[in-house]
């Protein structure tokens, strides 16, 4: 009898239980990274002496920061305990040291925002503003292991799309963090003009492409690397499979073509300031944004593909076992 | 229901099971489930279900051989595989098919990924090295669900929080027999101290090579594995994927340090890109 060529399975089903997350978990990776990115234009800004921009960074900082914690308590099974995340500190859990650095970072983020309302209604300028500034860049230092930490939650699990990827995939939610919150800074000028004579206006910009090279670089290193772990499979050679059909496939590729077109947009507006180059900044900055977003629903979809097909769990394990060398 | 566990004269019937090995607390028990003896008659799903309180999980027809559950879930806490293999065995040359049937559980792994992942703490270690979830404590944040190797933690639906075996703790505490390995009317679920079950299975192994079961596989009972070993682990007379098992299970958290590595370069990389685009280049 010819050896079946595809790994066996139990009834073609799945061994993995599909991750339980849904598309709150997806989307917050985008809003948390974006959160971080942003916060580090607003410190930026912050320590620059532009207070309006660092103002308007502050703001987004939070909304995205709020709508992040929305998203993950939406996802719980038993929202009423979601403050059971914060029984224990646990360092073998990526949730439980994300859930801190998700709640320091929040805490000073709100105490900077919450002392520069005060500054308005009141509250001196010499109380307020140094709460202010070291808030605004206590959580930009903070920022970076926001953005990052969530690639380890997705790399700590068995879900073999995103566990075969843990060294790149912090790269890619870094760069895609980096693009975020340039664009953000793009936008929140373009809102409010920056005096094009001073070398911070063109900051964010800058950000945003070296932010957006990164995370299509990143990205593409990620696929490399899932293309290398084969299954024996004929139909899906390799974990990289898990992205070529589907909505995965959908996802990344216009992940990728946003995130090019987006920066190289930015780019060539960044080369003169006049309102209608800034207008076109703008018009980068949002593909931009939407590139990073649908990178991350990409990822997340690829890796519920990956557990749902019994090929990616038990073929790399089985050749593991056996090279192919030693097989009769 | 009631169980009845003691005789009219008021004997505990639960510690004359045939079998059944003594243990001490503190002591790592476990499972150790012979698959070539499994006849393949639920009665463990049946007992796991009845003693444990698992909700129904369906009335369902899967034609799949005699399998109807289907897989380990939140509400299927002991699960019985059904294989039809073709063969050419003399014993089997009637049907011209080899059964196969095997009685899943939670493998209550030595590093047990589920417990290492869960940010509540809700997941812990028993004082007999079992893994239990806290239902009092699970806020049904999922993660267990996607560290598992082998997909046997499931959210419950309707309820939120995720369910799997509990290596029948309660009972466990009791001094008493899980209900799947006291209701195994042939000891192909045997309960017992692990060591001694190790023993049992090396020994077992041993008989059926000699008997020419070539075929026949330990798995998950060595402490060298991805897993550092199960707390129940299984005979087999196929590949582990035969019965939907993973064949090279490894616990996730064994690769933590080079993912928190790499996030830690990363997250450097991330502020020293901001810096420099934003702070590095003053012009005026």
């Amino acid at each position: 009898m010819v050896p079946d060529a595809t790994p066996m399975s139990y009834y073609g089903q799945p061994i993995l239980k599909p991750p339980t997350w849904k598309w709150p978990i997806a989307a917050y990776l985008f809003t948390g990274g974006l959160a971080a990115g942003t916060s580090l234009v607003g410190a930026a800004a912050r320590l620059h002496g532009d207070r309006r921009l660092a103002g308007a960074a502050s703001a987004a900082t939070m909304s995205a920061i709020g709508v992040s914690a929305g998203f993950l308590i939406e996802d719980l099974g038993r929202r009423s305990r979601f403050h059971h995340m914060l029984r224990v500190v646990k360092i073998t859990s990526p949730m439980s040291v994300g859930t801190w650095i998700f709640s320091i970072f929040s805490s000073l983020a709100g105490a900077s925002a919450v002392a520069e309302i005060g500054e308005k209604v009141g509250v001196p300028a010499r109380v307020a503003r140094p709460v202010t500034a070291v808030g605004q860049v206590g959580s930009a230092l903070v920022g970076p292991a926001l953005a990052t930490y969530t690639a380890v939650l997705l790399a700590d699990t068995a879900v073999p799309a995103w566990h075969e990827a843990r060294r790149d995939l912090p790269w890619v939610f870094a760069g895609s963090a980096t693009a975020s919150g340039g664009a953000m800074g793009i936008l929140l000028s373009t809102l409010a003009p920056l005096d094009p004579s001073d070398g911070f206006a063109s900051g964010p910009r800058r950000m945003a492409v070296v932010g957006a090279a990164l995370e299509v670089g990143a990205d593409e290193a990620m696929h490399r690397r899932l293309r290398a772990v084969a299954t024996g499979d004929t139909d899906k050679p390799d974990i990289g499979a898990a992205y070529t059909s589907g909505s995965p496939r959908v996802l990344a590729g216009a992940a990728r073509a946003a995130s090019v077109t987006g920066a190289a947009t930015v780019a060539l507006a960044g080369r003169r300031d006049r309102p209608r180059t800034r207008l076109l900044a703008a018009a980068g900055a949002l593909l931009v944004l939407a590139g990073a977003a649908l990178e991350r629903f990409a990822i997340f979809h690829a890796g519920k593909a990956s557990t749902t097909d019994p090929v990616y769990t038990v073929g790399p394990q089985r050749l593991r076992l056996v090279p192919p060398a030693r097989r009769p | 229901m009631t169980i009845i566990d003691r005789g009219s004269d008021g004997t505990d019937l639960t510690l004359q099971g045939i079998g059944t090995p003594r243990y001490d607390r503190e002591q790592r028990v476990g499972f150790f489930t012979d698959t070539s003896i499994c006849i393949g008659c639920k009665a463990c799903e049946v007992a796991c279900k009845e003693w444990n309180d698992v909700p129904a999980d369906g009335l369902n027809f899967l034609a799949r051989s005699y399998d109807n559950t289907g897989h380990l879930s939140a509400d299927t806490w002991r699960h019985v595989a059904f294989v039809e293999q073709p063969t050419t065995d003399p014993e089997s040359a009637r049907s011209g098919v080899r059964w196969l049937m095997s009685s899943d559980v939670c493998k209550h792994c030595t590093s047990a990924a589920c417990l290492e992942v869960c940010p509540t703490g809700a997941l812990f270690r028993t004082e007999f090295e079992t893994v239990v979830v806290q239902q009092d404590i699970c806020n049904g944040c999922g993660y267990c669900v996607s560290a598992c190797p082998f997909g046997v933690i499931d959210q419950r639906k309707g309820d939120g929080r995720v369910w799997k075996c509990t290596l029948c703790y309660d009972r466990l505490r009791g001094g008493q027999t899980p209900a799947c390995a006291q209701a195994c009317p042939t000891q192909s679920i045997q309960f017992g101290p692990l060591e001694q079950l190790r023993e049992r299975a090396a020994a077992r192994i041993e008989a059926l090579h000699d008997q020419g079961v070539d075929d026949a596989q330990l798995y998950g009972d060595d402490p060298g594995d991805g897993v550092g070993g199960f707390g129940a682990f299984f005979l087999l007379l196929d590949k582990p994927e035969v019965y939907g098992l993973p064949p090279d299970p490894v616990s996730t958290t064994r690769d933590l340090r080079t993912m928190f590595n790499a996030a830690t370069a990363a997250a450097f990389g991330l502020l020293g890109i901001a810096a420099a685009t934003l702070l590095g280049q003053r012009r005026g």
